[in-house]
This record gives structure tokens, sequence and C-alpha cells, in this order.
């Protein structure tokens, strides 16, 4: 069936849980390129075919494969930019240092998009004003209280609070923090906000 | 502390510029509003620099005066507190944006392309070059890892088919600020006849964000 792998690969995107990012699949990637050279290549004959040896007949699979072709396109970018839009999603959840478990999911070219974009966005966040710009990745949930009480998942080290003090994050221990100074360590797993 | 009041420089349909003085409260108030609009909307707004700008400087004055007042104080802790709230409503607002410009990009700029001299842009500076590096990011990246790899008559793809637009006949609830007499609203299916309406002061509607999108952006509807 043409097309088919194709369509695995939107399949593929389509099963995986919301945001989650499977590992970059080249292979099929690399057959619907073929397929599509394929395609392409057998299109090309046959229109010669039809113009030169005068074969009207071979219209409609011209016409047919050409829509193949089409189809192998859209199929192949949909996949390619929800990828991306999954990798975006990554800098927000997990800041600019991604787990290694997801980096190698990513090809190589999908991992400069991360940077480029990563680059792109720190520019940005910096010419918000101020001394050094706006952290927009912070402050996701509105704030209900200043300090929270969390729980160390990890040993993470030393870890400085605003007013000079700094807090030894060892496994077990538990801390009143501010809010705002925790939240990316507990995205990123670190920490634990202990709701009593 | 927050008794200063601060600069709005806004520019009028002449293009000149109009100083509006707001007090620390008004400019929050007009920051709320600007994100409650911004949520709701389903397309990008106008960019409200102005306010991001004071508001930025405002968290930076109530910052300076924490550092100096005296610790254990409970006024510190409600203005920190204070601080928390706007910086939320802030990157929330700033957050809505940036995402609306990543999903409609080739759309957000090419309106840009092609907007007239007098026409409010709806981008900042900063948001325009960070839109126009999100869009040759993807685009080089699409080229590199598929489309030249691609025969000849596909190596090109028009961004503007294929990335979707938003959707401006959602539905959306406002409440009125500035009465509005004579409102047309055209009809959803070919059954139905365009008729008018009067929004008055005060009261909410549920309505089609095209019918009302000029009076979000001249401020006579809020949306919520």
């Amino acid at each position: 069936m043409l097309c088919e792998k194709a369509m695995e690969l939107v399949r593929e995107l389509h099963r995986a849980a919301e945001g989650r990012l499977p590992a970059f699949n080249e292979d099929g990637l690399r057959q619907v390129l073929e397929e599509m050279k394929a395609l392409y290549e057998q299109n090309q004959s046959d229109v010669n075919e039809a113009k030169s040896g005068g074969r009207s007949d071979l219209i409609p699979t011209i016409r047919f494969r050409h829509c193949s072709l089409l189809r192998n396109q859209r199929c192949a970018l949909a996949y390619l930019y929800d990828r991306l839009l999954r990798i975006r999603a990554l800098r927000w959840e997990y800041g600019s240092v991604l787990p290694s478990a997801l980096r190698f999911h990513m090809s190589a070219e999908e991992m400069e998009w991360f940077n480029h974009y990563k680059k792109s966005l720190a520019t940005y966040m910096r010419s918000l004003g101020g001394e050094e710009g706006l952290d927009i990745t912070q402050d996701m949930k509105p704030p209900k209280s200043l300090y929270i009480e969390v729980r160390c998942l990890q040993d993470y080290g030393e870890f400085d609070v605003d007013d000079g003090t700094s807090v030894l994050l060892k496994k077990n221990s538990q801390h009143f923090l501010p809010r705002w100074k925790c939240e990316q360590l507990i995205r990123q797993g670190v920490l634990e906000h202990v709701l009593s | 502390m927050m008794t200063e009041e601060l600069d709005v420089s806004g520019q009028d349909s002449d293009g000149g510029s109009e100083e509006v003085v707001l007090t620390p409260a008004e400019l929050i108030d007009r920051l709320e509003q600007a994100w409650m609009n911004e949520k709701f909307a389903p397309e990008l707004l106008e960019t409200k620099s102005e306010i991001v700008e004071c508001v930025i400087e405002q968290l930076d004055h109530m910052e300076e005066n924490l550092r100096r007042a005296k610790k254990g104080d409970l006024k510190v802790s409600i203005h920190q507190m204070e601080m928390e709230r706007i910086r939320y409503v802030l990157s929330s607002y700033l957050r809505c944006r940036l995402m609306k410009i990543e999903k409609f990009f080739p759309h957000i700029l090419e309106k840009e392309k092609t907007r007239g001299e007098g026409e409010p842009s709806s981008l900042s500076p900063e948001e325009f070059a960070f839109a126009k590096e999100y869009m040759t990011n993807t685009e080089t990246y699409l080229k590199n890892v598929a489309l030249k790899h691609m025969p000849p008559n596909l190596q090109k793809v028009d961004l503007l088919k294929a990335v979707p637009k938003p959707d401006l006949d959602s539905y959306v609830f406002l409440r009125v600020k500035e009465r509005q007499e004579n409102l047309l609203v055209e009809p959803e299916t070919d059954e139905q006849r365009d008729y008018v309406i009067d929004l008055e002061e005060g009261s909410q509607h549920l309505i089609r964000y095209k019918t009302i999108a000029p009076l979000v952006a001249s401020g006579a509807v809020q949306l919520i």
C-alpha cells in the first residue's frame, strides 16, 4: 500500500501520550523519502511516454502517484513539525538542560532546533527590561502563598535562599522555602511540594 | 511604597504621542485587562509595550524598596506577595502572547509585512525578532531534514496554507464598558439574516469574536 510508512509515522505520534517524545524514527523517514523518489521517477518516465508515445491512458496513474507524493510530503512534515512542538514544550517543562533520556530521543538536527529556540527565547526574555530581563518560564501558576513546605527527593547540595543564607538539600530533608525559588527544582523532580 | 505616579506614553490615531499619567493601581488594572483580553482572544492582540515596560519598572521599584525595608516587618511579606502576584500576571500575559506567536507565526509575520503605515503593530520589536527567528529556525530545519531530499517539484511548502489560522469565529464572553449602538451581527448560516444589536454599558454577552474584535482593540469591551 502506498504511503503506508508515512501513515505509520503519523500514527506513532498520535499514539504517544500527551507531550511524550518517542525516539526519532530515522528509518521511517528515510523510507518515506525513498518511496517519494521511486514514485517521482516512475512518474517522470510515464510522463515522457504519455507525451511522446501518445499514451494518455497513463495519465490517471500519473495523477494517482502525484497524490501519493503529496500525501507523503504532508505526513512527513506533520511528523517532523509535531515533534518540534513537543520539543518546544520540553524547554518550558524542564528548563534549558534536558534530561539525557529525552536527549537520546532527539535527532542531531532536532537538538540544533532546540538550541536555536532556547537562544531566541533567552534573547527575548533578556530584552524585557530591568537588569536581567524577566524569566517568564517561572511563575507558571498563580501564587497561593509566599513560602511552601518542600521535601527533598534527591541529594542536591547547597541552595541559596535570598537573604544570604543557604540550605543544604539532602535527600528526605524538609524545608520551608520561598515558593518562587523552588518552582524550577520542583519541576525537575529535585523537590516535592508537601501539601499538609 | 506605591504612591509614585507613572507615565504611560500612548500613540493616538494621528500618530502623535499622548502622555497619560497612571497611578500604580491603575497601571496594574490595565495590565490585568490586557492579560484577560489576550487570554480569551483567539488571535494575537495589539502589543502593549508601554504597559509592560512600566510594570517592570514598578516591580524594580518595589524590589528596591523591599531591600531597604526592615527585615521581619509584616509590610515586607505583604509587598512580596503583591510583587509575586504582579509578576505572575505579567509573565502569564507575555507567555500567552509568545504561544500565539509560535502557533500562528506565518500569518502573524505576513500581517506585519502587509501592515499599513498608521496601523498599530501586533508585535513589539523584540517579539517581531523572536517570530522571525522562530520562522527561520523551523523553515531551515524542515528544509534540511526533509524537503531538500524530496523530488524537485515538492521541495517547497507554503506555510501560510500548512499552518492553521486563528479561529476568529470562536465565541467569547465579554463585558461592555462603553455603550455601543447598532452593532451589526453577521449570520452564521445562510438561512439567517444580518441583525443589529445595542450593547448596554455593564451588560455581559457571549458573542462571536469576529463581530466585536475592533471593540476589544478600542477598549469598549472587556473579554472575561
